[in-house]
């Protein structure tokens, strides 16, 4: 039966403020809320559509973070073959590095490579680089980014890859696995989890937990971030107030400039 | 060492990506700054002709071969790789579009070189490169610089420079680079799917309502489809609303949607992502409506309201249908 992981890893939620460390140079992790990386929840969502209509044994492996347990529990719940969380990593760590703690897991943990690696396309922290172009580096597999569709190649081996490209065209690609694949968005919404769902998993499933210490410098960090800030809203917008018939009021007198109130 | 400054010209489909003549811009001052060449790289098959209009570039290194008509990710990284490894530019510069999502990372992966990625500008610093990049979906700015001498894989968001400044009459001189393209890779092309038609067409419209996840659910477009109507216009809408399906593809705003450049775009409850913003920059007049005063949409609009959008549109379709009345009465 085909073998799936998926790598799932936590950012920052953009729609918080986000503070900048004292340092100057990264986020105060302190004061994020964390959610799941979207596209990598799209990842986990096409693996369990592809066990549903086609079979396979999915693993989701994830970094630990705050708030990953219930990640973790809701792909379990969502039919999931087993959850693995690797502890003991330092907070801020490079792509570089994320890439090299999942390799480590995929090989040691997992045992055999998996027949497809899914990752999000890409993370909004991703500043080094995107995590799985750098995995299949590391293991010697090909890789493929945003895709929206997999399904079993209905004229051969492999599987067939859909891929977004500019103006809603797609492609198709043949995909002979074992392949790294980048998902921009699954198939389906990423199914949501009940709480009673969600609370049921936590009782009865495990989440395997996988130390994987990293030295507590980066390992030789092939960048550096000399400064990092807030970019300045408003650079170039008129900020209306005022109360909400007000501000209709004003907006209104910007459509009829527009021409766009036919009187 | 060569101290060259690289840039991937991306093609597709036979025709040089506008992305690249921005890049050239880029790569321009790059090199100009620091008094080296300027080489542009084409890969694909038949694209010879292509490199004539890639005179901003000092001379065009030409990958050609009949394998490589179509852009395969890992197979575009394999022959890019030993040529980058041989004549080590200072940097080479990648367009972050769907196209070469992820050679560039694969060439840093495979040769052990510095990634920058989401790569906004870039200059030389004491003569050392140091690039400006935008992450956390538009929020956060910083400013990065490679360690170590090798070439620096910089991934670059789209206009990073006006493209009309990567234009040139001047013809480049070309050299052809031999390439053999593996012939039966793990990742092979086999077709491409035109979308759909839709029911509009979005870069027909004079007004776009454009929807975003701050409108909550399916049922709430309703309110931007009321307004649309009162303005003689359509609603758009940014990816996620598309990942639910609350809209089809055709709706979609964006790096993997449509380009628009409507007299009116008014943005509903839209952060600001690079990736929604390279399709609606230049619409003639934008107004955006979000909770969050940070949001980086206020960073291209023209008007901005911080408040619920749900709260404001019906008020809003209101004072328009309120005001047409006014008109038509008088007149
Ligand atoms: C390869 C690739 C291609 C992509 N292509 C596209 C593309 O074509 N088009 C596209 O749009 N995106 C694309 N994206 C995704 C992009 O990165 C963003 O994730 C996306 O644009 C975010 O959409 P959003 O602004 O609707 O959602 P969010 O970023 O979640 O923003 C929602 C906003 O709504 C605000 N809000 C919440 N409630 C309210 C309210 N009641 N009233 C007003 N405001 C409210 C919040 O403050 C927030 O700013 C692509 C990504 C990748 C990696
Ligand atoms: N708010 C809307 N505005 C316009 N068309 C819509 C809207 N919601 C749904 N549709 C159309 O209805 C079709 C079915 O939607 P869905 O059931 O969500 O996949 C879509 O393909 C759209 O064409």
């Amino acid at each position: 039966m085909m073998k799936i992981a998926v790598l799932l890893k936590m950012a920052p939620d953009v729609v918080e403020e986000l503070e900048i460390a004292a340092s100057g140079k990264s986020l105060d992790f302190k004061s994020l809320r964390m959610a799941p990386n979207e596209s990598d929840e799209h990842a986990v969502e096409e693996a369990l559509l592809l066990k549903e209509r086609f079979g396979a044994k999915v693993i989701v492996v994830a970094l630990e973070a705050p708030e990953v347990d219930e990640a973790l529990f809701g792909a379990l719940a969502n039919g999931a073959d087993r959850a693995i969380k690797i502890t003991g990593l330092r907070e801020n760590l490079t792509t570089a590095e994320e890439a090299d703690v999942f390799t480590r897991v995929v090989r040691g943990e997992i045992g055999a490579i998996p027949d497809l690696i899914l990752t999000g396309v890409q993370a909004i922290d991703d500043l080094d680089g995107l995590i799985g172009p750098l995995i299949a580096c590391e293991l010697g597999l090909p890789f493929l980014g945003v895709v929206v569709g997999l399904s079993p190649c209905p004229d051969g081996a492999g599987m067939v890859a859909l891929k977004e490209c500019p103006g809603g065209v797609r492609a198709e690609f043949d995909v002979t696995p074992p392949a790294v694949l980048g998902i921009q968005a699954a198939e389906r919404p990423p199914r949501y989890v009940p709480l009673a769902k969600l609370q049921a998993a936590a009782h009865t499933k495990k989440i395997e937990l996988v130390p994987v210490p990293l030295p507590t410098d980066p390992v030789n960090p092939l960048i550096e971030v000399l400064r990092m800030r807030r970019r300045a809203p408003a650079a170039r917008a008129e900020m209306l107030s005022g109360s909400v018939e007000e501000i209709a009021g004003r907006l209104c007198e910007v459509l009829a400039g527009q021409d766009l109130i036919e009187e | 060492m060569s101290g060259d400054i690289w840039v991937l010209a991306e093609q597709w489909r036979g025709r040089i990506s506008e992305i690249t003549y921005e890049i050239l811009a880029l790569g321009r001052d790059l090199a100009d700054e620091a008094g080296v060449r300027l080489e542009a790289v084409l890969v694909g098959s038949h694209v010879r002709g292509l490199a004539d209009t890639l005179g901003t570039a000092d001379s065009v290194l030409l990958i050609d071969h009949p394998l490589l008509a179509e852009p395969v990710t890992p197979t575009y990284a394999d022959v890019l790789a030993p040529l980058l490894a041989d004549r080590s530019p200072a940097a080479f510069l990648v367009p972050l579009t769907n196209i070469s999502l992820g050679i560039g990372t694969l060439l840093a992966g495979e040769l052990r070189l510095p990634a920058v990625n989401f790569c906004r500008d870039a200059h030389f610093v004491d003569r050392r490169l140091r690039a400006t990049c935008v992450l956390y979906g538009g929020k956060i700015e910083a400013e990065v610089t490679p360690r170590g001498g090798a070439t620096a894989i910089l991934g670059i968001w789209p206009h990073a420079r006006p493209p009309e400044k990567g234009h040139s009459k001047r013809l480049p001189g070309v050299e052809e680079i031999a390439a053999s393209p593996d012939a039966a890779p793990a990742i092979r092309f086999r077709r491409y799917i035109n979308p759909p038609a839709g029911d509009v067409d979005l870069t027909k419209q004079e007004a776009l309502v454009a929807v975003g996840r701050g409108m909550r659910s399916k049922e709430n477009l309703e309110l931007a489809e009321a307004l649309a109507r009162g303005i003689g216009g359509a609603v758009c809408a940014s990816r996620p609303v598309v990942d639910q399906h609350w809209l089809p593809l055709s709706r979609q705003v964006g790096k993997s949607g449509l380009t628009v450049k409507p007299k009116l775009y008014f943005a509903l409850g839209i952060s600001g992502a690079p990736e929604h913003v390279e399709g609606m920059r230049k619409s003639d007049c934008i107004i955006a409506v979000n909770t969050d005063p940070q949001a980086p949409i206020f960073n291209v609009a023209n008007y901005g309201v911080v408040g619920d959008a749900l709260e404001l549109l019906p008020v809003l379709t209101r004072a328009v249908e309120g005001r047409k009345r006014a008109g038509g009465g008088a007149g």
